[in-house]
């Protein structure tokens, strides 16, 4: 069993490398080794999911919403959970990448890249969700602010309009930060690719990149720059999307504490998906050298974090109910702990609080396996909170004569899984396309931790 | 594959018409044919060559559809607009019938179709106000199930070949013999003219009345009383104590519309009646009383026994009523073997009644000697004529003869329906009938099973069903002949106090349908007559002298003025100034003073002999359920006593196809789609019944399996369960909805049947229930005042609500300088009963979703009745709370519309513009009153037929768009347009929203709130107007009088247990 020092003392990098030994170890995921069997199965998993999720927003678009199990007055259900799940989920990426960029934080290094991709994909997940939600979803872009002829403007004190900037800035800064991360790699790539193929596409994306030293100046300015843009994201877009339901009158949405424990909720969660993806890659991969247990160790402690602010507003909303006396909060409250969805509030303190709590021990941390599962079971959990936020505070409202029990149909868990496939699917093909951690940035690593022994 | 129907049979008609105004107008009639098969296709199976088919009739339809007035000359209403424009409704006045009883209506048909129905002002049935079925009636108009041909033993036939056959049949039996008509309770003069000379005409020929829901019971009652049928037409506006004893005055009594109103404005008026019901099925009537008990249906005979006790007692009267009560128990006291006088049977029933009933005998007969001559009590019509006839006595004995006039019975020829079913049943079986012609009804569906009318129909050798569709009488006869809708043809027909409409159609009969006049015309003299000629010859032979100016008037105003006076009854005067003749009651009175005393000295009748023997006598049947709360009976099986009725929203099964009724979520169980039955909190728990468990019902004859609802304020004990589903041939929306209780109708039983053996079985159906959670929680709802504070706010000691005054906002206020529209709703008034959800629904274009979709909470109604339950589940309160949209002047639903498609009008109206909506349904879930209707699916499908009903102001909303109550937009832009061309304002009451329209009570009231002489801000001057959630600071336009109750009767508090 780890101790809590042995743990500490865990290298950000195992071993010794050489610039070479780098670029061969990560490149060669990419442009040499064949596909290993975990990834086909993977991609063959994920992709049925993906052919699933195709087929179920097909028959969306076909059909309308009420292919799904929505209802009155439970009109938001399986659609925005998913979204609010997925903005949250690419929280961490971002918060790895230009939050501890700024923090100087060195063994970000070598997860940033994947999460920034786990982000991105996240997003991109994130924002098909209202889009599908969408009663008519072909006029999507009526949210958007654009001169048409009628002179209609979107109604700005809707939420929703906020949302739209909110995740349109997020997604824009994500891309290009991502992208920005990746010129110097993708000249490695170019550099080290045997095909013609492979030079002329890596090429291209690499923008010219050779390498020189007014690069590397402008680079690093330009990349601190875009963190410091990047950062203030991590807070203001998921308190934007918690204004969605802060902003609505429903007791269990209309709460001021609702921002920071959304962000803390996002970062949890981000965490959580950032081990699931962590854990099986490196072990696929044998990446084992660059993503260590100290870099697992550090995203649990993260976790335990965020765990504990969930868990703070948990108990803060439940205060605030009976402190407030407002009889349509306390009766929120009790439905939610005694309700018809009554299990789904245990499942939540059961994976977002209990299950936890084990991360206070280094030998769980120290054990991947272990870490992995707590991960998916948080990753469930934060699920489930949003599902909660939004379904047990609309399913009984103000009106006992409007009460109504929502029951998901096939195709609210066929877009669930379906998005979940399609996620995978992505960051497989990312895996295989792409540098899955920093070349460059690894490199550095390696000569300063080299420069340390 | 359905072929297109031969063009012959039409052409065949269009040759009977008499005129033709050209031969476009003679070929238009040709492709008239078509569209009952395009909509008849099932979609899906449509081939190419059928397709082309389908489009080249509808191109036909589209083109030819314009101009379906009737050929004969109708009569726009008076207070109608002129026709002095297009794109004008025009009202017809006319009168549609609710089991035989006439219900004055306006027809609003907009460019020729029929799309609403009012009611009709005048008429005194109606007054301006409607009940569910007659708004319904107009989507059976355009139903695309009915039947648009004539089928001869199934197969597509004319009406000529029709005509002959009959005529040859007439012709065969000069004298009638083997010849029986059997038609549904007949009011209508002039068919019951027809008849008579047709039986004069054929003396062996039978006449034959059977209606499944039918007053027998109260015209033997009658006969009992005082030795001939009456009918009883009370003055409920008048009356200072009411008592219904299994009575549903407002909701199912004939004339229940206007009772209704008479009620209404009788307790908003400065004397508020109190109203005692006593029931074992909770009916509207039980919501609205002031005190209601609980007691088994079967058991009311003996309250009224105990009652008849209760007021003989120490009066001079005594002898008389006792006498009354002693004669009525006699006929049924045969089965007990122990016939008993007067008090003595009383106080017998009174020892057998709970503690609860002797406190409610107590209080009712204290009112109702403090309140003599001012007085009503009423018998429901299920209850056996023994009971009728003590009430009869009873309301003599209080000298309430001023509110219960009595008349000749509305219905023609009254004898006993139940009889006469028995009789022709017995006829056919022993083949004294060859021929049997049935206008209207549906004998094999709806009539007690033990009779098998079906079986006896089969074996006939020609039998004729005219009916609107191939039901599953029509497919046991050897012709079904498609009638023409009541809005399409020509007819008469009486109301609850005898007036006569005229029925005037709105429109020529879509398909090839005929009305049982035309039927009966080739009976009298083998020449089938039209129907316009059949009533108005019969009119003009009443009224030869100024017969133009008196039928232009009958026909405008919708009554024949002083119809009701020809008979004996009095007229009831309007409450409010409706001009109508009122012929002194006294009449009445003296009449009723000259019956001999009850049945006492004279044998009643052999058919009320068999009637009182059925019904279980006050003391026999009580024993005999007694044993149902032992659970040690031997078979295992619980005993329990069924009580079979009409169902709220189908009747007695006329209604299966009609989507809209269907749909309507049941007053007091909010069931749709279904049927149930109803067991009490009580009984479920102590046999560990929930909702949704199946149970077994089993007669001596019968078993049926139906599916539980646990009913609060349900007697123990007894089962409830509706009759009207389960319909075999009724059309696609109809069938196989529901439980089929008929088997469990017996015509020695009939509605209450006693001893049957009620076990659950394995399985569980769902039920489609608008409304999922009947307690308000303990949150201000719907708001109770008692009876004292309602009257020191009438005058001025009272203080004012206390969320008058609005909260601080962020936002600035609005400013309304021409209208700002509003709505006041009493809960005081409203009854429950639903109308305005379905008048709503015909007004503006909303659609039907199906029992799945209301499983899953996505019924579209704009306007929903809330109901709730205060106090222990087996006696609760039941509160009712129309809910529309708030038209909030704070919308929280405006606020959160990214694409601003839910915004404000300059008149304070939240409007929702459907072309933008989006649909992210965020604007529903921020209204707290959850009155906002979503668009899950394309809900609205292009059915021909179907199209033709919808109202042209309003637009049809697609799929993924947010609807929601509009106040009648279109209405008030009608107004204003109106207005407009004159110069002026629009004025109060000028607009009038459909469910305030509809309202028999007058809960709803809307108007100006800027005019300060409005009605709506008279209502809302009442310092007991308040606003549902008024905590939000949402600021509702649509506010809310309290319910006013009795102090002193509140219910005791739940305990435990409470229905969920």
């Amino acid at each position: 069993m780890t101790d809590e020092s042995a743990l500490a003392a865990t290298p950000v990098l195992a071993g010794r490398y050489t610039d070479a030994s780098i670029t061969d170890k990560i490149a060669d995921i990419v442009l040499v080794r064949p596909a290993h069997w975990g990834w086909v199965a993977g991609a063959f998993v994920s992709g049925a999911l993906a052919i699933l999720f195709l087929v179920a927003v097909s028959w969306l678009f076909i059909d309308g919403v009420g292919i799904w199990g929505v209802d009155q007055p439970v009109a938001w259900a399986f659609a925005i959970t998913n979204f609010v799940w997925w903005v949250g989920i690419g929280h961490a990426g971002t918060f790895i990448s230009a939050f501890l960029l700024l923090l100087r934080q060195r063994w970000r290094t070598s997860v940033n890249r994947f999460a920034e991709a786990m982000t991105i994909f996240a997003v991109a997940m994130a924002g098909l969700m209202p889009i599908l939600h969408l009663g008519r979803p072909w006029f999507f872009y009526w949210l958007i602010p654009y001169p048409d002829i009628m002179n209609v403007w979107p109604q700005w004190r809707s939420p929703l309009i906020w949302d739209i900037f909110a995740i349109g800035t997020y997604i824009i800064v994500s891309l290009l930060f991502w992208y920005m991360g990746l010129i110097a790699d993708l000249a490695t790539l170019r550099d080290a690719a045997k095909k013609r193929w492979q030079r002329v596409v890596y090429g291209l994306l690499a923008l010219g990149w050779r390498g020189d030293a007014r690069h590397w100046a402008r680079f690093d300015s330009a990349y601190l720059l875009m963190a410091g843009l990047a950062t203030p994201l991590v807070i203001s877009v998921h308190s934007v999307v918690s204004l969605d339901f802060a902003i609505g009158n429903t007791p269990g949405w209309h709460s001021t504490i609702f921002p920071p424990y959304f962000v803390a909720g996002a970062l949890f969660s981000g965490f959580a998906m950032a081990i699931t993806l962590a854990v099986p890659m490196r072990r696929v991969f044998h990446l084992e050298a660059f993503i260590t247990e100290r870099h697992l160790d550090n995203m649990a402690k993260l976790m335990l974090v965020c765990c504990f602010i969930v868990t703070y507003s948990y108990l803060v909303e439940i205060f605030m109910a009976y402190y407030s006396a407002d009889p349509f909060a306390i009766a929120m409250v009790e439905n939610r702990m005694g309700g018809p969805y009554a299990g789904v509030y245990w499942a939540v303190v059961l994976c977002n609080v209990v299950v936890p709590q084990s991360l206070w021990w280094a030998g769980v941390r120290a054990r991947p396996v272990a870490l992995f599962a707590i991960a998916i079971v948080v990753n469930i959990g934060m699920w489930l909170e949003r599902f909660m936020i939004i379904v047990t505070s609309l399913n009984r409202d103000f009106l006992p004569s409007a009460w109504h029990i929502y029951v998901p149909t096939f195709w609210d868990f066929a877009t669930l899984l379906g998005s979940i496939g399609l996620f995978v699917l992505l960051f497989l093909g990312f895996l295989r396309v792409l540098p899955a951690i920093s070349i460059a940035e690894m490199r550095k690593l390696a000569r300063d931790v080299g420069a340390e022994r | 594959m359905p072929e297109v129907t031969p063009i012959s049979p039409s052409l065949a008609t269009a040759a009977q018409r008499r005129f033709w105004r050209g031969l476009d107008e003679l070929e238009g009639a040709a492709p008239r044919e078509v569209p009952q098969d395009v909509v008849t296709f099932e979609p899906p199976r449509l081939a190419r060559r059928a397709f082309l088919g389908v489009m080249a009739a509808s191109a036909a339809l589209a083109a030819g559809g314009c101009s379906r007035a009737p050929l004969e000359t109708i009569v726009p209403y008076r207070n109608g607009p002129a026709q002095d424009g297009y794109g004008k409704p025009v009202f017809y006045a006319s009168a549609l019938e609710r089991d035989g009883y006439a219900i004055g209506v306006l027809v609003e048909t907009n460019m020729g179709r029929p799309t609403k129905i009012e009611g009709n002002p005048l008429h005194p049935a109606s007054l301006g106000a409607t009940d569910i079925f007659t708004q319904a009636a107009v989507l059976e108009l355009w139903d695309p199930d009915r039947s648009t041909a004539s089928l001869r033993n199934g197969a597509v036939d004319t009406w000529p070949r029709f005509v002959t056959e009959l005529r040859e049949r007439v012709i065969a039996a000069p004298d009638g013999d083997g010849i029986a008509l059997l038609t549904e309770t007949v009011t209508s003069p002039t068919l019951h003219d027809q008849i008579r000379t047709f039986l004069e005409g054929h003396p062996r020929a039978r006449w034959h009345q059977y209606q499944p829901v039918n007053r027998d019971n109260v015209y033997d009652g009658s006969r009992l009383a005082l030795g001939e049928a009456v009918e009883p037409v009370y003055r409920f506006g008048d009356a200072a104590v009411i008592v219904a004893l299994d009575a549903d005055i407002v909701g199912a009594l004939p004339g229940a519309v206007r009772h209704a109103r008479d009620i209404a404005v009788a307790r908003r008026g400065a004397t508020r009646p109190t109203i005692h019901a006593a029931e074992g099925s909770p009916s509207l009537t039980g919501a609205l009383a002031d005190r209601r008990l609980v007691i088994r249906t079967g058991e009311i005979a003996m309250l009224a026994d105990a009652l008849a006790a209760q007021i003989g007692g120490g009066e001079s009267s005594a002898a008389q009523v006792g006498g009354a009560a002693g004669g009525a128990a006699q006929g049924g006291g045969a089965a007990s073997g122990a016939p008993q006088v007067g008090g003595a049977a009383s106080g017998v029933a009174t020892a057998a009644l709970g503690a609860d009933a002797r406190a409610w005998l107590d209080r009712v007969a204290a009112d109702l000697a403090a309140h003599r001559g001012r007085a009503i009590v009423v018998a429901g019509d299920r209850q056996p004529a023994g009971v009728h006839a003590r009430v009869h006595a009873i309301n003599r004995a209080l000298g309430n003869d001023a509110l219960v006039a009595t008349r000749e019975p509305v219905a023609f020829d009254a004898g006993n329906q139940g009889d006469s079913l028995r009789a022709l049943a017995s006829d056919m079986r022993a083949g004294r009938v060859t021929t049997l012609v049935m206008l209207g009804g549906n004998p094999v569906y709806a009539s007690p099973r033990d009779l098998d009318f079906g079986g006896a129909l089969r074996k006939l050798p020609w039998s004729a069903h005219l009916a609107l569709h191939a039901d599953e009488t029509s497919a046991a006869s050897t012709w079904h002949v498609a009638a023409a809708h009541a809005l399409e043809s020509w007819g008469d027909a009486r109301a609850f106090d005898g007036t006569v409409a005229i029925r005037q159609p709105a429109i020529a009969p879509l398909y090839d349908g005929h009305s049982a006049h035309e039927v009966v015309s080739v009976l009298v003299d083998g020449n089938p007559r039209p129907g316009h000629a059949i009533v108005r010859d019969f009119w003009q032979r009443r009224h030869p002298a100024g017969f133009d100016a008196f039928w232009d008037a009958s026909l405008r105003d919708g009554i024949v003025r002083e119809s009701a006076a020809t008979s004996r009854a009095s007229v009831l005067p309007a409450p409010s100034s409706a001009k109508r003749s009122a012929a002194p009651a006294v009449a009445a009175s003296s009449a009723l003073a000259a019956v001999p005393t009850a049945a006492t000295t004279s044998a009643p009748p052999a058919a009320i002999a068999t009637q009182a023997t059925a019904a279980p006598s006050a003391t026999t049947a009580a024993p005999a359920v007694r044993p149902a709360s032992d659970p040690s009976s031997a078979t295992g099986a619980i005993v329990v006593e069924l009580v079979l009725a009409p169902d709220p929203t189908l009747g007695d099964g006329r209604h299966a196809n009609n989507a809209w009724l269907q749909e309507l979520p049941k007053p007091l169980t909010t069931l749709t789609w279904c049927n149930a039955a109803w067991i009490s909190p009580r009984f479920a728990a102590a046999h560990e019944l929930a909702n949704e468990d199946i149970v077994e019902l089993r007669t001596a004859s019968a078993t049926v399996r139906a599916p539980v609802w646990i009913m609060p304020g349900h007697a123990d004990d007894a089962v409830t369960l509706h009759l009207g589903h389960g319909r075999t041939r009724a059309g696609r929306v109809g069938n196989g909805v529901g439980v089929d209780a008929w088997p469990l109708f017996d015509s020695a039983t009939r509605a209450i049947v006693p001893g049957v053996a009620l076990a659950k079985v394995d399985g569980r159906e769902r039920l489609a229930a608008a409304q999922t959670h009947h307690r308000m929680e303990g949150r201000d709802l719907v708001r109770l005042v008692s009876r004292e504070e309602a009257a020191r706010c009438a005058g001025s000691g009272c203080t004012p609500a206390r969320e008058r005054e609005p909260t601080e906002s962020l936002y600035p206020p609005f400013k309304y300088d021409g209208h700002r529209w509003g709505m006041s709703i009493d809960l005081d008034a409203c009854n429950g009963c639903a109308a305005c959800t379905i008048a709503c629904q015909a007004e503006n274009n909303i659609p039907v979703v199906g029992r799945d979709e209301v499983l899953r909470g996505r019924e579209m109604h704009w306007i929903r009745i809330d109901r709730y339950y205060e106090g222990a589940p087996s006696a609760p309160r039941t509160l009712f709370q129309p809910v529309p949209c708030m038209q909030c002047e704070h919308a929280p639903c405006e606020e959160v519309c990214p694409v601003e498609a839910s915004v404000h009008d300059t008149e304070g109206l939240n409007v929702q513009v459907y072309n933008r909506c989006v649909g992210t349904r965020f604007c529903s879930n921020n209204c707290p009153y959850k009155v906002r209707r979503f668009n899950w699916h394309a809900y609205t499908r292009d059915v021909p037929a179907l199209d033709a009903q919808r109202n042209p102001e309003v637009t049809v909303r697609m799929r993924g768009v947010m609807e929601k109550c509009s106040y009648c937009i279109q209405r008030i832009e009608r107004a204003r347009i109106d207005a407009d061309r004159g110069n002026r304002r629009i004025a109060d009451g000028e607009v009038v929203t459909a469910c305030q329209a509809v309202c028999p009570t007058q809960a709803i009231v809307f108007g100006d709130l800027n005019d300060p002489a409005s009605a709506v801000n008279a209502r809302k001057a009442s310092p007991l107007d308040y606003a549902l959630l008024a905590e939000l600071n949402t600021r509702p336009r649509t506010t809310y009088l309290p319910r006013i109750v009795d102090a002193d009767a509140a219910p005791p508090p739940a305990q435990g247990g409470a229905p969920a």
